[in-house]
């Protein structure tokens, strides 16, 4: 039995736009351990929303997988056919999105949702019920027994939000990704449903994939963080290694970025000059040559994966060479 | 000397219709109070900054002000004039001198409309002489994007770019206050430092003021000089930025500063002094509307409502239990 | 600092494209049956303004060729005087579209005007309007002509009332409640914050986004509206003979079938053909709007 849940070597993914072909995901090397949290940062555009479409096989028609493979559990979902993949998600792997608003059914009560999950189990409706119950109680609903009859807009939106949490774990799942599911709320909220599934993924054990731009969600809540830059994994490491000793500029500047590491007031916030290239004319060499600030002659060529610790890669010449990240402090 | 802005005891209401069953039981509409009694002053070419969480009706007291919602009770000074008060206002004089960033990068600009015509629009409205393609383009380079973004439309924009054109067009009739609704929802850190160093330089060359809406207390720390916290449409604390952030008073604020952490995975994941969710409008609670969500409630507090306190103009907050002082913190915690 | 940050390549590449409109159009006719339609509605269109290059005139009896068959003399045969029928469908066509154009016209913009009027004014002017949407939508077209033709007596005007009024209330509704779905959006509100009049706002704010799904409405309406100017006509309500209308041709046809077939096929055939044509291109057009509708996804 392998170690990793899911593991994915080498993915790259395509897309057919009018402009050309637009490569989205290049060469992403990533992998999440039984039981533990990978969290994945990145900016808009930087390829979040593709992996994660192409780990639960939802990518659009225009989309071509150019390579790599994404093993589940030690099999490549890649080759599975669309009835093996069925089996998967939803069971062994399941996912929590955005939006609570429009993730659950207006019409149908709680209950009736959580029951209907649960298709698969031979269990009877009454156990079925019960264990709805259970895990709306895991998730700190009050009166789950009740509750169970009570429709979504009854809820508020954190609620809702913990609900569509308990419904991923109904299943036991070994994998449950979660897209961004603290964007939506407000920064108590978020505080309290990060603290939930922290709590939750050690008592079920189960392994999760969590999507954030938001720093303060990752630090607290990841063993591993990937950062992801323009459709590339720059730098992977434990949650430490990230957020104490990035090596790759571009973590460091995201890091610097965060108005929330800034120490004492400043009207002058960093910033990260540029923008993202285009990904259908991608430069040569490394990705983030054009707006970095340690750029010199050999970025002009790709460097690909560099070794720093046993857990830690980052894909930058310098990578070793870079002082530690100081804090900015007046 | 007078404010710039001057919002006294502000109440706004809406109408609940309540449910079908509740009409058919004879039980009337009620009323529910978005913006309950708010009192705060911008000063000239300053930025105060209005936090809350949502439904705490900081974008209703916005609306409010440009007059797109009506005042129910209370008045609106804009340099000394009443602009606003109980059923009436009267903003023509002040229209030009008060402008409104909404919420959205992209939705707040007219989608068949190019740039061009979104940042001429203000002249036109307003019967202002000019050379609108001059003016465009001083616009444009003001907020620092190239004169050729006039020929695109809202949905060729980056939100950073549309955002930009969205300051343009607040500027173009040089106001002397802008509001800005959560002016960096939706950006990416490294676009929103961009954004906020360009109001801050806007500010300081034009010397406009600034009332910015946000949830991101990060934020307020770095670009404002005073700030307000709202809940359930009262403010709770107001003063100085720095005071507040160094020593919240109000629980609620204190809770807010903490759940704002800086990202550390050292950090010890703090269990906040504060639980559930902020309660519907519609129930509001009696007393302090914050003791069902307070880790430090007293009896008092499901009574009565918190005078204002600390009127030395440096800070003020609305709590009968407040942090920071010695002899009501060793008030036994309740479970 | 950040100007120079903003002035890269990507940012200032894309060139504005052309209106969205045309896009739509041209993307819609890479559709088959979309290109379909829009070649048949050429074909009329074309055929109602060359009328006049006809060698015959629409009204000219000639008895000695009285149910002539199709030739190269005449095209689609002659009826029971022995007009050209070719001539009189090509006339015919001039009727059908102008009453299209005209009646669609007024409905359109009578929609306009008062679906945004109950969409964006006061609560009690949209409860008026749309009680007076609903009545006239709730009368049977069929009574509604008969009625009205009894008062005025056939006339193209009665053809062009009926129509409006069979119309005008669906446009209405749909311009109200897009009008309503509009009047929250955040660059409404930001007209409205400005000063702008509701005047204003309604005409350079809101109507552009309505003119697109209008335009799809009313070309699906156009082949109902061809159907009732025909059908008026066919039952004398509309246009007189020997004015030619595809009706009077088709019921002059209809009366003489037992002689000849061919009046009664050059009266149903146009009728055909503008329907189909228009309500092809329609769907094709909706299509393309509104993505949602598409049927691949």
């Amino acid at each position: 039995m392998a170690d990793d849940i899911l593991d994915i070597s080498g993915l790259s993914v395509d897309f057919r736009t009018p402009g050309g072909t637009l490569h989205a995901l290049r060469d992403v090397n990533l992998s999440v351990k039984r039981g533990s949290v990978l969290g994945i940062v990145g900016e808009s555009g930087c390829g979040k929303s593709t992996l994660i479409n192409t780990v639960i096989g939802l990518l659009p028609s225009n989309a071509r997988v150019a390579g790599g493979e994404v093993r589940f559990d030690g099999r490549d979902m890649l080759k599975m056919t669309p009835g093996q993949l069925q089996d998967l998600r939803g069971q062994r792997m399941t996912a929590v999105f955005q939006d609570p608003m429009t993730a659950l059914n207006p019409v149908l009560t709680i209950g009736q949702q959580m029951v209907a999950i649960q298709y698969r189990s031979g269990a009877s409706t009454r156990e079925k019920r019960r264990r709805a119950a259970e895990y709306l109680a895991k998730v700190r609903i009050p009166d789950p027994e009740p509750r169970l009859g009570q429709y979504p807009h009854q809820f508020s939106g954190g609620m809702r939000q913990r609900i569509c949490i308990a419904m991923a774990l109904l299943a036991e799942p070994d994998l449950m990704i979660a897209d961004e599911p603290t964007t939506a709320l407000d920064a108590t909220l978020e505080l309290e449903v990060i603290a939930l599934l922290k709590d939750l993924q050690r008592e079920v054990g189960c392994a999760v994939l969590f999507i954030s731009h938001h720093l303060g969600a990752i630090a607290q809540l990841c063993d591993d963080v990937a950062i992801m830059y323009a459709g590339e994994v720059v730098e992977r490491g434990t949650v430490r290694e990230i957020f104490h000793d990035a090596r790759h500029p571009y973590t460091r500047a995201l890091l610097t970025c965060d108005p929330g590491r800034i120490r004492e007031a400043t009207r002058r916030l960093p910033t990260i000059p540029g923008s993202i290239p285009d990904l259908r004319r991608l430069p040569e060499g490394c990705i983030f040559r054009p707006r970095c600030p340690e750029r010199f002659e050999r970025c002009a060529e790709h460097p690909g994966d560099r070794r720093i610790t046993e857990t830690q890669f980052a894909a930058c010449h310098k990578a070793l060479d870079l002082a530690p990240l100081e804090r900015i402090e007046a | 000397m007078s404010a710039l802005l001057e919002i006294d005891d502000l109440i706004v209401r809406f109408r609940h219709p309540g449910s079908m069953l509740d009409r058919l039981r004879g039980r009337g509409r009620q009323d529910i109070e978005a913006v309950a009694g708010v009192s705060l002053r911008v000063e000239q070419g300053s930025t105060y900054a209005l936090v809350g969480e949502s439904g705490s009706g900081k974008s209703t007291l916005a609306r409010a002000i440009v007059g797109l919602v009506a005042v129910a009770g209370g008045s609106i000074r804009f340099e000394g004039r009443t602009i606003a008060s109980a059923g009436q206002s009267d903003l023509r004089a002040v229209r030009r001198d008060i402008a409104i960033m909404f919420q959205d990068p992209i939705g707040s600009l007219s989608p068949r409309r190019s740039v061009r015509s979104i940042l001429s629009e203000p002249f036109k409205v307003h019967g202002v002489d000019a050379d609108l393609s001059q003016e465009v383009a001083r616009l444009l380079t003001q907020v620092g994007l190239s004169p050729d973004f006039a020929d695109r439309f809202p949905h060729q924009l980056s939100g950073g770019q549309a955002r930009r054109v969205g300051v343009a067009r607040a500027l173009a009739l040089r106001p002397k206050l802008v509001i800005a609704d959560e002016p960096t929802a939706g950006l990416d850190v490294s676009v929103q430092g961009e954004l906020l160093n360009l109001m801050n330089d806007l500010q300081a060359k034009l010397g406009v003021a600034f009332l910015m809406i946000t949830h991101n207390l990060h934020v307020v720390r770095h670009v404002a000089d005073r700030m307000g916290v709202m809940y359930l449409g009262r403010l709770v604390e107001e003063g100085a930025t720095g005071p507040i952030f160094e020593q919240p008073r109000h629980r609620y604020t204190q809770a807010l500063l903490a759940a704002n952490s800086e990202p550390d995975p050292d950090a010890d994941v703090q269990r906040l002094p504060i639980r559930g969710e902020v309660p519907s409008l519609i129930a509001r609670p009696s007393g302090c509307e914050f003791h069902p969500r307070c880790g430090f409630a007293l009896d008092i507090c499901k009574t009565k409502l918190p005078e204002l306190t600390g009127a030395d103009g440096i800070r003020a907050f609305r709590c009968h239990n407040p942090a920071g002082v010695k002899t009501a913190e060793t008030v036994p915690e309740p479970a | 600092m950040s100007a120079q940050a903003f002035n890269d390549p990507v940012a200032v590449a894309a060139p504005a494209p052309s209106s969205s409109g045309w896009r739509v159009l041209r993307s819609a006719i890479t559709d088959p049956l979309g290109a379909l339609g829009l070649s048949l509605v050429l074909l009329i269109v074309l055929g109602a303004l060359l009328a006049d290059f006809s060698p015959y005139l629409p009204s000219k009896m000639a008895m000695p060729a009285r149910f002539a068959p199709p030739s190269f003399e005449h095209l689609l045969g002659a009826d029971h005087l022995g007009r050209d029928l070719f001539t009189r469908v090509l006339h015919g066509a001039r009727i059908a579209l102008g009453v299209a154009l005209v009646a669609t016209g007024i409905s359109l913009v009578g929609g306009l005007i008062l679906g945004m009027a109950a969409g964006y004014g006061p609560r009690w002017l949209d409860s008026v309007l749309l009680l007076v949407f609903d009545a006239l939508r709730s009368f049977p077209t069929v009574m509604l002509a008969l009625a009205l033709v009894t008062l005025t007596g056939p006339s193209l005007y009665a053809v062009v009332a009926v129509v409006v009024i069979a119309t005008l209330p669906g446009y209405g509704r749909v311009i109200r409640a897009q009008t309503m779905a509009l009047k929250s959006a955040e660059f409404v509100l930001a007209a409205r914050a400005l000063g702008a009049s509701a005047p204003r706002i309604l005409l350079v704010d809101v109507m552009p986004n309505l003119i697109g799904p209008l335009l799809i409405l009313v070309s699906m309406d156009i082949p109902v509206v061809i159907t009732i100017e025909a059908g008026m006509s066919f039952l004398g309500l509309g246009v007189r003979p020997p004015t030619p209308s595809w009706g009077t041709i088709l019921n002059d046809g209809y009366s003489f079938i037992r002689e000849s077939p061919w009046p009664a096929i050059a009266g149903g055939l146009p009728i055909v053909i503008a329907t189909l044509g228009f309500t092809f291109l329609g769907e094709a057009l909706r299509d393309r709007f509104d993505p949602r509708l598409r049927k691949d996804g």
